[in-house]
């Protein structure tokens, strides 16, 4: 199937899951990354049990923080 | 070294001092040069902490952004935020929470109202370099 990741369309193998596509996009601080998918956030907790589907577009954001 | 437009600094500095007591926050986008970084937007986030001690950029607007950055061809270069009460300089937490080496993080303090001061620094660890900005006319 195709998915678009971060603007970058993909082949990918069917049955694809979030937690996996984080790892096979070697994301960096995965602790700090949220997902979403078709512009709907992803709970960091789903991210095992939420399948891709084709034609889905997912996009990571890396939390940005920080104080005084 | 990092360079952005004056009118691009005022539109921070505007945004910055609207919000006050709260610290501001945003992202940057634009260009990376043999020369450096070349900075031709600015994003205005939400501090979803509404605090003047901490900040987190609001991950819709987040997302917003990075996909104007992606239409326009820019860079993401990193992200901006203001120090009300304290100097342009990375706090503990600021570097606590800078994960990307890469980015450059901009600090703009409104400790004294009468002259802000904006500052740029690559963060790794525990250890914060000034990368030089510069504001052009």
């Amino acid at each position: 199937m195709n998915i678009t990741v971060a603007g970058v369309k993909k082949e990918v193998a069917d049955g694809l899951t979030v937690a996996q596509l984080v790892i096979d996009e070697k994301v960096e601080t995965p602790q700090y990354v949220t997902v979403t998918i078709n512009d709907e956030f992803v709970e960091s907790g789903a991210f095992e049990s939420t399948v891709l589907k084709d034609g889905d577009v997912v996009e990571f954001l890396y939390f940005m923080g920080g104080g005084q | 070294m990092i360079r952005i437009s004056e009118s691009d600094y005022k539109k921070i500095l505007a945004h910055a001092e609207s919000v006050l007591p709260e610290e501001a926050c945003g992202l940057i986008a634009g260009e990376l040069t043999d020369d450096g970084k070349i900075i031709r937007k600015v994003y205005l986030l939400t501090n979803i902490d509404h605090s003047n001690e901490h900040f987190s950029l609001d991950p819709k607007e987040q997302l917003a952004a990075i996909k104007d950055m992606r239409a326009n061809g820019f860079s993401p270069l990193g992200n901006w935020h203001s120090h009300p009460e304290s100097p342009s300089r990375p706090s503990e937490e600021d570097k606590r929470l800078a994960y990307d080496s890469r980015a450059s993080y901009l600090i703009l303090s409104l400790m004294d109202r009468e002259n802000p001061v904006l500052n740029s620094f690559k963060i790794d660890g525990d250890t914060a370099e000034n990368e030089g900005l510069i504001i052009e006319k």
